[in-house]
């Protein structure tokens, strides 16, 4: 096998997972609010005066409630293979199509904050470590640290304070034009370039000065292509190795900064169906969340193969 | 090193506002309409929130809170997963196949997804949020021991106690832990630090521990509305978590 098919058979399982997981907890949830059930749906089906014992037997009987709950699990889960979300307990719409309209709101905010992030921890990170040591090099790391100690939503909040309500430059909150997009990305995009922003500088500062480049420099390769062909290349193995892990914090971080901005996303989502027990909503949501995580992960898998070649025909 | 005492100080001035203040200060929870959101003053020394509360008190309270529970949290995710890391790596086989497909599974979400999925059991709860918070964290624990188990268990000195027949005890006493020790207080302050950012976070969405409690995030939830009369009480709260999370942080990464 070669390492493309690995990582995205790797990826194909960990999906499986995530259905497996998120499944599991919503089924359990489902059986273990309180109440019956069938009797809860019935009343949501006919209207809390209307329903009687036998419209609540029917709905046990129609759902498959009264088999045992191995089957019943069996059965959800299949549903969630197939993408058979159920429909929304608040709303009384599928699942699946509110789902539509959220995931792309959620795809563009992460892809903006990632692409800032991109753009400014790496090469910060990389200026930092071509002078490790220095005065900036120092001030930088006590920068990292504090804004790395700084949870997402505080960070939205002072970026609220300053340019929502302060400058009044950005909107607070909503969705529309560009400019709704600009402070939450820049709240995820911080912390994701604090941590990018080290791990690229120490990458550069340990390149500098590895086999490779000082060989080409022995050779009397001038210090601007020993940069160009040995330094950058070898650093970013690390850097978009660490994207990976950068991830969690990134998919986490969407589900506060959504809400803080009321960006309509699959994580706003997910917080308001958790408060209104909306559990086909939660589950949606979850799922899509996860899923969402382990395509950005492909994604990374896929860079990592493009910039280093040795790792295309590892065993 | 200094960077590490700076991190025991920070987390030790932290922990004395938390224990010794909830003793001093007044209710967190009385309020007084007269004196809403008032600045720093004799009487309250913080100022008041939205409900007149001494914002003083509810930031003690709220401390100890967030401490006890990164506290809890992190030992609860400790236990089993050195546990469970320990037994891996001594049985071996199926056994140890299956802890690792289960480890693989609560690694296929992001930590925080999962605690959110315990939270809608039982909004406004703790067990939940503990049980989620174990269930994430747990795994790394789960994979530093089997891994430093698994080479020490390969070590002549230790292949040769279990010839001689010490048991499971002793080899885990004499070989194992003085090895584990340094890098479980690592693996403590990372998870207790994500444990204070996850409850102050799920606070700050609603859907974590609720009002009146006294708690970090859920009390800038409730004094945003009033930022432009109270920005000192939306801030504070904010910092005491991120010097919080920073004393943990500076902690475990000078052991690194």
């Amino acid at each position: 096998m070669g390492g493309l098919t690995r990582a995205l058979a790797a990826r194909a399982v960990q999906a499986l997972l995530v259905a497996l997981v998120v499944g599991i907890a919503c089924f359990a949830m489902v059986r273990l609010l309180p109440g019956d059930m069938a009797f809860r749906i019935a009343a949501g089906r006919y209207g809390i005066d209307l329903v009687s014992g036998a419209a609540a037997d029917a709905v046990r009987v129609e759902l498959g409630l009264d088999r045992p709950w191995w089957q019943q699990l069996g059965a959800w889960l299949g549903g969630l293979i197939r993408f058979d979300l159920g429909v929304s307990l608040v709303s009384g719409d599928p699942v699946v199509d509110e789902l539509k309209t959220y995931l792309g709101h959620t795809i563009l905010l992460a892809v903006v904050a990632l692409g800032i992030s991109v753009l400014v921890g790496p090469p910060l990170g990389a200026w930092l470590g071509a002078r490790a040591g220095s005065a900036a090099d120092r001030a930088g790391l006590v920068a990292s640290a504090v804004l790395r100690a700084l949870p997402a939503f505080v960070v939205g909040i002072g970026l609220i304070l300053v340019f929502a309500v302060g400058l009044g430059w950005l909107p607070a909150a909503g969705v529309g034009g560009w400019q709704e997009v600009v402070l939450p990305a820049v709240t995820l995009a911080l912390g994701l370039a604090a941590v990018s922003s080290r791990v690229a500088r120490d990458a550069v500062a340990a390149a500098l000065h590895a086999e490779p480049a000082e060989f080409a420099r022995r050779k009397g390769l001038p210090e601007g292509a020993v940069r160009r062909r040995h330094v950058w290349r070898n650093a970013a193995v690390p850097v978009v190795a660490y994207l990976g892990v950068q991830l969690v914090a990134l998919i986490e971080g969407v589900v506060i900064v959504e809400t803080l901005f009321a960006w309509p996303g699959i994580g706003h989502a997910l917080v308001h169906a958790v408060v209104a027990r909306d559990v086909p909503m939660v589950q949606g949501t979850a799922l899509v969340m996860g899923l969402l995580f382990v395509a950005l992960n492909a994604l990374v898998d896929l860079l990592t193969l493009l910039i280093d070649p040795r790792r295309r025909s590892a065993a | 090193m200094t960077a590490a005492r700076i991190g025991w100080a920070l987390l030790a001035a932290i922990a004395a506002f938390g224990i010794l203040g909830p003793l001093l200060a007044g209710d967190p929870l009385r309020q007084d309409l007269s004196a809403t959101l008032q600045g720093p003053g004799a009487v309250h020394p913080l100022g008041t929130d939205q409900f007149g509360r001494d914002m003083l008190a509810r930031l003690t309270h709220a401390t100890r809170l967030s401490l006890g529970f990164a506290a809890v949290a992190a030992v609860a995710a400790a236990v089993p997963g050195i546990a469970l890391g320990l037994i891996a790596a001594w049985r071996g086989g199926i056994v140890e196949r299956a802890l690792v497909s289960l480890a693989d599974a609560v690694m296929a979400l992001p930590g925080l997804l999962l605690v959110v999925l315990f939270a809608a059991f039982a909004p406004g709860e703790f067990l939940p949020l503990y049980l989620g918070l174990s269930l994430a964290l747990w795994v790394e624990y789960f994979r530093l021991t089997r891994g430093v188990a698994a080479s020490l268990l390969a070590r002549p000195a230790v292949e040769a106690a279990r010839l001689f027949g010490f048991g499971p005890w002793h080899v885990l006493r004499h070989h194992l832990l003085p090895e584990l020790a340094p890098m479980l207080v690592t693996l403590l302050a990372f998870s207790a630090a994500a444990a204070v950012t996850a409850i102050s976070a799920l606070a700050f969405v609603g859907i974590g521990l609720r009002p009146p409690t006294p708690e970090w995030g859920s009390m800038m939830t409730e004094l945003l509305p009033y930022h432009a009369e109270a920005p000192l009480q939306v801030l504070l709260p904010g910092l005491l978590l991120a010097l919080t999370v920073l004393g943990l942080q500076l902690v475990a990464g000078a052991r690194r």
